[in-house]
């Protein structure tokens, strides 16, 4: 039946479903990632934030939840100038944190 | 009384909610959607309960439904609800009871309002006497009709002829409750329980026997949201926000919703027609969906009112398999029989939500 209008997909995410499994490897490469209390300084102080929506603490976020291609596509615009690494008061090592992850993909391109 | 510790905590949540002698102004559109909600409310809190509930057939819409869905300024609706507050005076009453959520969060915004700035007060004041020459004093207490019944919930327990048990198992009554947004979201103080902890139905049917469950969603709007609604191009939201409600409450198989707005029990109950239409899922047994009622139709049920005058046919889910569970009789030939045996209309059935 046709009312006008429908349902909106939801946003919802159900972490018993998602695939964590590049969460995974980059916690054990790096498990500082474990501290982050999402404040938002790394995204804050990104140089290339303004112009192409790259933020750390979404890279976070997304790699929690299993978005891998918002982890992609964000990632693809860092210009690891390590900037975020000064600023965060967890004292992440950022820089490292997103060339594990991109370390991971470029595994998984190969394979 | 000293309080300490996780009581003294607690007390802070704790509301004022006057004994008896209370004002009320019934809701401007809950008569339309559960037709014998407040009449069954005025009936349970003066004959069954003896106190002193005065309503006047001269009050009016608060305003409420028309700011929030900005089609008129705040001013308009504070003019309105001065004009109510002149009726409270003029009958003698210094408590106030609103019927409806909106209702309630609109009279506590705009006291709240007043305080902050009085010259807007006065201002109304001079609105008010311009427009139909009446004066008002502040009520020293509002409150909703909820807190009320919650206040009396135990009083109602005594004189209970029906426990929210399950007669065949014995098992307390899986009930969900969900609380209208404007009732402390809005000014926590103003809610039994706070924005944080609101016991104002869960203390209703703790006290009756059930057992209320918990889930994920269970703070989330009920989907009304107003312009969510009543804009048929936003449609969707509410229905998805009612669908993200039932998903996350399906899991928790509850036997009931309970509630304590104009516009949740309409969305709950009737979103479920909707949801199974256009995904073919439904939320309760065997193809059944959940009831949602509003807390005086489960007052009264647990009173031994008999469903149908109770209004429970207007609903568009069955309310039938919680009546066989809670083994209250019921004839089904008298169920689309109005006042004075006179035949209403039956409502076409669904293809997918099973009805009776």
């Amino acid at each position: 039946m046709d009312f006008g209008f429908s349902l909106s997909p939801s946003s919802a995410v159900n972490l018993d479903t998602v695939d964590l499994s590049l969460f995974r490897k980059v916690e054990a490469r790096c498990p500082d990632i474990r501290t982050c209390i999402g404040c938002g300084s790394c995204s804050a102080t990104c140089m290339a934030s303004a112009w192409s929506g790259m933020s750390v603490r979404q890279v976070i976020l997304a790699l929690q939840r299993g978005q891998l291609r918002q982890v992609e596509q964000k990632l693809s615009a860092c210009m690891l100038c390590g900037k975020c690494t000064m600023v965060c008061p967890r004292g992440i090592n950022t820089r490292n944190l997103i060339l594990a992850v991109s370390r991971e993909f470029k595994k998984e391109e190969a394979q | 009384m000293i309080y300490q510790g996780k009581q003294k905590i607690w007390s802070d949540y704790q509301k004022e909610i006057p004994d008896d002698h209370w004002f009320y102004v019934r809701s401007c559109i809950r008569q339309n959607f559960f037709p014998a909600s407040e009449a069954h409310f005025v009936k349970i809190v003066k004959d069954v309960l003896g106190k002193d509930l005065y309503e006047t057939e001269h009050h009016t819409t608060c305003g409420g439904i028309a700011y929030h869905s900005d089609t008129i300024p705040q001013e308009t609706a504070m003019t309105i609800v001065a004009r109510q507050f002149a009726l409270m005076t003029e009958a003698g009453y210094k408590n106030l009871v609103a019927s409806c959520i909106t209702s309630f969060g609109n009279y506590t915004e705009i006291l709240e309002t007043w305080r902050e700035f009085p010259e807007l007060e006065v201002r109304i004041r001079e609105n008010l006497w311009k427009a139909c020459r009446r004066e008002f004093e502040k009520p020293e207490y509002v409150c909703h009709a909820s807190d009320v019944i919650y206040k009396l919930r135990n009083e109602i327990a005594e004189k209970a002829t029906v426990r929210l048990v399950n007669h065949e198992t014995g098992e307390p009554l899986r009930v969900v409750e969900h609380i209208g947004c404007h009732y402390s979201k809005m000014f926590p103080h103003k809610g039994v329980g706070g924005a944080e902890y609101p016991c104002v139905l869960s203390g209703m049917v703790e006290s009756w026997g059930g057992k209320v469950i918990d889930y994920p969603e269970r703070r989330h709007c009920c989907g009304f949201g107003f312009r969510q609604y009543l804009v048929k191009a936003n449609r969707g939201y509410s229905v998805s926000n009612t669908h993200k409600k039932f998903e996350s409450m399906e899991p928790y198989h509850p036997d009931m919703i309970i509630t304590n707005c104009p516009g949740c029990p309409y969305f709950l109950d009737r979103w479920q027609y909707v949801i199974a239409e256009q995904t073919g899922k439904t939320y309760g047994q065997n193809g059944y969906g959940i009831p949602a009622l509003t807390y005086e139709e489960l007052a009264g049920l647990v009173l031994g009112y008999d469903p149908w005058d109770l209004g429970l046919q207007v609903h568009q889910v069955a309310s039938e398999p919680l009546l066989d569970k809670l083994g209250i009789a019921y004839d089904p030939a008298k169920k689309y029989l109005g006042l004075n045996e006179k035949e209403i209309m039956k409502p076409g059935l669904p293809q997918v939500l099973k009805c009776c």
